[in-house]
């Protein structure tokens, strides 16, 4: 869950641009990612009407699915993402989300439930102890902001796979796609493969304490092999699916596949 | 040249030197386009994280926020790939790296910068290149290509991890590919200057000669 960042330190500057561009109404942001350079360097360059932004954008869309095939031909399944020894580990690492801290879901853990949907086997709904019995492992992985910065930390929790596995789920369908309690419907799917890696883990735990509501209590995916925004936090449900459901920032234009 | 009775013979018998073959200007122009593309959408993509303490004017930004400009900037990166590729690959099976930009010695860039500084730089022969020339165009190649790896190892840092570690870290390309932008940028003011003042180069570059 990428987007603002505030614990880094020494670049609080380029706040000024996002809260710039959180003020944009969506419509416009999607207008402007055709028609953005205000100093008409495309329409002089190419020739073509770029005001007319809508061909542009079909053309950037095309690219980007183009690029998401891409990508997932490139993704090889076994392939790990470098680990670190804790020494290396970000302090503080930074709470990250397109809202402050202070707005973040603050999910009761006694009352909530990882509801699970889709081509499973069992749909049954997991509370927080049940999952804490599963076993658990720890990675020290580079997360890596669709912003371009990144950060090292700890988390533990179960393998995707092995939940995956333990549900039942049809690992043939094409995404896992998950829902998270943030107001505004936070949601992303994640190709099957990647939901398949390694290193794709269900976190029930930051630097080895309980998740801390900052990086997504009561559970978090973390998905190294994915950019940040990719990584959803505060997740209250998983669908197995085989349709593209969307996603909050892939429907928005980041890039879908998203993979490092 | 310049009698106005020429005859289709004597047109026929000197036809001016081809400076430029048509290849080279094609992708010269399309990477010249490719390049403003990747800067403009890659500033858009520095103002979401500044490395450093300033942003780029939102006006020399594409893209209008940073999915518009990743959108951008992983389109364009096609074109300058596949043109950049094509470009190294015709460059070195032709022998017109080796012929145009070899050798480069250091007696020579020092003589022909202190030449082009003090306007002395003669240009009576644009097939060949005097050694700002080699220098520069040596460079901005060499350039091109650590600024393609550095990009592809942050755009993959775990498939391409042995790109990444080649640069150090992800943190590390990241400065990189900015300071080859920056190096990129400059090339630029300098290169077109110098076609500015010397117009048939420019000439050559579009009608080959």
């Amino acid at each position: 869950m990428a987007k603002r960042s505030f614990l880094i330190p020494g670049v609080d500057k380029r706040l000024l641009i996002k809260d710039s561009i959180k003020t944009m109404p969506e419509v416009s942001r999607r207008r402007f990612i055709a028609g953005g350079a205000s100093l008409g360097a495309l329409t002089l360059l190419t020739g073509c009407d770029v005001i007319d932004s809508s061909s542009a954008e079909e053309m950037l869309k095309s690219v980007s699915k183009f690029n998401d095939a891409v990508q997932a031909f490139i993704f090889n399944p076994d392939a790990l993402a470098p680990t670190f020894p804790e020494s290396a580990i970000t302090k503080p690492f930074p709470f990250n989300a397109y809202y402050d801290l202070d707005d973040a879901p603050d999910v009761d853990g006694a009352d909530w439930k990882l509801e699970v949907r889709g081509l499973v086997d069992n749909k049954k709904s997991w509370t927080l102890p049940e999952l804490y019995k599963l076993p658990q492992v720890t990675q020290i992985t580079r997360h890596i902001c669709v912003e371009g910065w990144s950060a090292i930390g700890s988390w533990t929790g179960t393998p995707m796979r092995d939940f995956l596995k333990l549900i039942g789920a049809d690992t043939r369908a094409k995404y896992v796609w998950f829902q998270c309690a943030d107001k505004d419907g936070y949601n992303s799917p994640l190709d099957m493969r990647t939901a398949l890696h390694p290193q794709t883990q269900m976190t029930f735990k930051y630097a080895n304490e309980i998740l801390p509501r900052a990086y997504g209590f009561p559970m978090k995916i973390r998905v190294p092999t994915k950019l940040g925004f990719k990584n959803p936090k505060y997740v209250v449900s998983m669908e197995v699916t085989n349709d593209y459901k969307g996603g909050y920032w892939e429907d928005q234009g980041y890039n879908s596949f998203s993979g490092s | 040249m310049s009698s106005l009775t020429v005859t289709d013979e004597q047109v026929g018998s000197t036809p001016a030197k081809v400076i430029q073959p048509a290849w080279v200007r094609v992708m010269h122009w399309i990477n010249a386009l490719a390049m403003i593309l990747m800067i403009l959408s890659g500033w858009q993509i520095y103002n979401a994280s500044p490395l450093f303490g300033f942003s780029f004017p939102r006006d020399y930004t594409l893209g209008g926020w940073l999915g518009g400009g990743l959108l951008w900037h992983f389109a364009a990166m096609w074109l300058v790939m596949i043109n950049g590729l094509a470009y190294l690959v015709t460059g070195l099976a032709t022998g017109r790296f080796r012929k145009k930009l070899l050798p480069i010695t250091p007696s020579g860039v020092l003589h022909d910068v202190r030449a082009a500084l003090t306007f002395k730089l003669g240009h009576a022969d644009l097939t060949v290149y005097n050694y700002v020339q080699r220098v520069l165009y040596a460079g901005i190649i060499l350039i091109g290509v650590i600024i393609v790896l550095s990009g592809l190892g942050m755009w993959k840092p775990v498939q391409l991890h042995w790109l990444v570690s080649l640069f150090g870290d992800y943190p590390t390309a990241r400065y990189i590919h900015f300071f080859c932008m920056a190096a990129i940028c400059a090339f630029l003011v300098i290169h077109v200057l110098l076609a500015l003042l010397v117009p048939k180069s420019l000439r050559a570059m579009i009608i080959g000669r």
